[in-house]
């Protein structure tokens, strides 16, 4: 009950605080610039040029502490030891280089990075198409759409009851090993199968993300002009034909936006992996990695920022192509 | 496959039951974990969850009484007990482990040493010797039992006291309101600002928001955790509402943005011309117009702010007190990894909330991809 009264208060003094300040300062700014009396118009001139910082200000402040500050401070730790006390050039990343664990994570996020962002593409592009024109599409939307509301760490439990495994000869209460034994198989420890179990990680992801292409992909179907369609079907275009030749091209745009945000998603899995391998077994992962230099055992602050640096590089193409695009879209 | 006239219905068919297949895909492993909830412990240990509508069997033993127990009836020594628990059948019995089921109930059994044994079909066990029992430990008896499908909301009563996550409970609720109304507010006048005002360097913050809506929160983490700790902050609800307002940020600014640019823009010069403020036209026209978009936000953030286990891990302590539901559930998987009805039931408290909130605002969620499809998770 204290901790309900405790995060009411926040919510009022949050509130009341970021009100106080909007309308505050802009009070204080009418003060000052009067918008009536004999300089009005100039007045007016000089309040217009103050007032966007006033309505910005909250924002950039949080912005520049919580995310931009940050990318420096780590660029910064990165070319420190441990404790971030001596300068100790790019040894960080030279020992990045050479080791194992490192090169193993590259690696599976590597790929992840093709997996993922492909099987839920191609999924979301299906689950679209077959939901589009049917009476109940709606309903099944919702279902492929659910698990995005369903946090990693849920999913993992979800997925892990999936892989469970029984010795041989036991009933078997994981729904995969219940499967591959009722079909004559073995049943298989699959988290520790290397290297499948990285696929079978990626699956949970997959599983999350095609509900989040589907949406995108099935609103940028609908927006396909009707008469495109009829044409190719008048000139005798077959179902599948009018799909690929037709559609797919014409949504291309919005394939890549799908394709890329999901391939940020990728970049920085962790949960995942974190609860259902914890990167054994041959499934690190970058995020990971970085999260055991940084929080388990002795924290190593210059590896560890090492990693986010390179996380960070990793996600850069992404973010110019998307300003870049943004841009134009202004425009 | 649409609006074609003649349609094979051949091909609906096929449609029909495809889309039903990947639904039906996407929708079990959900399934498995709400049914799982629902059972005790030794069903979801001894059988599937879809086997969980009809009886289950099992196979197990029992320790007869020791000599002690024994009382001598009519020259005999009899040591009588009961083999099964409440709500068993018995379904066969065995004096072995390779043969749990070598006998019928009712049947009579010899074991060594001249004993007797009778398993009746209650579950009532018979034994007898006509010389005292000698032994330490009691005679096993092998039972094969059935169980009727029963389900249960036991799980739910236990998981909700005992495993702390009522506690977790109100910890998520904690972190996750704040966090989702305090962003909303201050990006909400960044936006306008951004969307109407004219001022230098509006086209260069734009883009830098862009840019800021990927960068990989784990690079914020050690600088913040640091800043916090120099700020006097340390780790607790005020240093988690921060972090998740600045990273929540970018996203709400620039769906906001997006929105509100598209707003009508007679409607803001005339109040303009009118001599309303800026103040006054934001809070009378922008904000109640914005509505759509304020409500996609919203549910973006509840969901990843509810949904999320890094931040938290990591601004909030670890201790049993502090944990929310996701790190409790975590923990969960490390100890009792082999307690599904515990992992199962807790697994589904915690993405009860985002489900309802999932299925209620869907409409809004929807909306909001629709306009940022720009930031991942």
């Amino acid at each position: 009950m204290e901790l309900f009264w405790l995060a009411i208060s926040t919510i009022a003094i949050g509130v009341f605080g970021c009100v106080a300040w909007f309308w505050g300062s802009n009070w204080i700014l009418d003060r000052i610039y009067p918008p009536r009396g004999p300089n009005a118009g100039d007045n007016i001139r000089k309040a217009g040029q103050i007032r966007p910082w006033l309505f910005l200000g909250p924002a950039l402040l949080f912005l520049g502490v919580y995310l931009v500050y940050p990318i420096f401070d780590s660029l910064w730790r990165s070319f420190h030891n441990a404790r971030g006390t001596d300068f100790v050039g790019g040894s960080n990343y030279a020992w990045l280089m050479n080791d194992g664990k490192f090169r193993e994570s590259m690696r599976n996020n590597l790929v992840w990075l093709l997996v993922v962002p492909a099987l839920s593409t191609v999924f979301g592009l299906i689950a679209a198409q077959l939901t589009d024109r049917l009476k109940w599409g709606n309903i099944g939307k919702s279902l492929i759409f659910m698990p995005m509301a369903i946090s990693f760490v849920g999913a993992g439990v979800i997925w892990k009851f999936i892989y469970e495994y029984r010795a041989p000869g036991e009933n078997q209460i994981g729904l995969l090993n219940a499967i591959v034994t009722a079909l004559g198989g073995d049943p298989q420890l699959w988290l520790t199968l290397i290297p499948w179990n990285n696929f079978l990680l990626m699956v949970v992801l997959v599983w999350i993300q095609t509900g989040f292409a589907m949406v995108i992909l099935s609103a940028a179907l609908r927006g396909i002009p009707e008469e495109t369609i009829e044409a190719a079907i008048l000139d005798g275009a077959s179902p599948w034909q009018v799909f690929f030749k037709i559609k797919v091209p014409q949504i291309m745009g919005t394939i890549a936006v799908v394709w890329t945000t999901i391939t940020i998603v990728v970049l920085k899995v962790f949960d995942i992996v974190f609860v259902m391998t914890n990167g054994q077994w041959g499934t690190q992962v970058l995020a990971n990695l970085m999260y055991d230099w940084m929080f388990r055992g002795t924290p190593d602050y210059g590896r560890g920022s090492a990693i986010a640096i390179i996380l960070m590089l990793l996600v850069t193409p992404i973010m110019i192509w998307n300003i870049v695009n943004a841009r134009r879209e202004v425009r | 496959m649409e609006g074609m006239a003649g349609q094979k219905s051949s091909l609906v068919w096929t449609v029909n039951i495809a889309a039903f297949l990947l639904v039906l895909l996407w929708t079990i492993p959900t399934l498995g974990l709400l049914v799982s909830s629902f059972r005790d412990r030794d069903q979801i240990l001894t059988s599937g969850w879809w086997q969980s509508f009809s009886p289950s069997t099992a196979t197990g033993f029992v320790r007869t009484g020791t000599g002690d127990d024994a009382v001598q009836r009519d020259g005999v020594y009899v040591i009588e007990g009961n083999v099964l628990a409440e709500g068993q059948s018995l379904i066969g019995w065995g004096t072995r482990a390779r043969e749990p089921a070598a006998y019928e109930p009712g049947d009579t059994a010899e074991i060594g040493d001249g004993w007797q044994v009778t398993v009746a079909a209650d579950g009532t066990y018979r034994m007898t010797s006509d010389a005292p029992f000698e032994m330490r430990r009691g005679e096993r008896i092998f039972v094969t039992t059935g169980a009727p499908a029963r389900l249960t909301t036991e799980n739910y009563n236990r998981v909700l006291t005992a495993e702390g996550l009522g506690r977790a409970f109100m910890n998520t609720l904690t972190v996750t309101i704040p966090a989702t109304v305090i962003p909303i507010l201050i990006a909400a006048f960044a936006a306008y600002a951004l969307a109407w005002m004219e001022f230098p360097g509006r086209a260069i913050l734009t883009a830098a928001v862009v840019g800021l809506l990927v960068v990989p929160l784990q690079v914020a983490l050690i600088p913040l955790l640091r800043l916090h700790n120099d700020l006097g902050i340390g780790k607790g609800y005020l240093g988690i509402w921060l972090a998740h307002t600045g990273f929540g940020l970018p996203l709400a600014i620039y769906l906001l943005r997006n929105y509100m640019i598209g707003l009508p823009r007679e409607v803001i010069e005339s109040a303009r011309v009118d001599g309303a403020t800026e103040f006054q036209i934001f809070r009378k026209i922008i904000l109640p117009l914005s509505f759509p978009a304020l409500a996609s936000f919203a549910i973006f953030q509840f969901l990843w702010v509810w949904n999320d286990l890094l931040v938290a891990t990591v601004f909030l302590g670890n201790t049993r007190e502090q944990l929310v539901m996701t790190g409790v559930l975590r923990e969960l998987m490390g100890s009792k990894g082999g307690e599904w009805e515990i992992l199962a039931t807790s697994a589904f408290i915690s993405i009860a909330v985002p489900l309802l909130v999932f299925f209620a605002m869907q409409k809004y969620l929807v909306r909001g991809l629709l306009a940022g499809s720009v930031k991942g998770g």
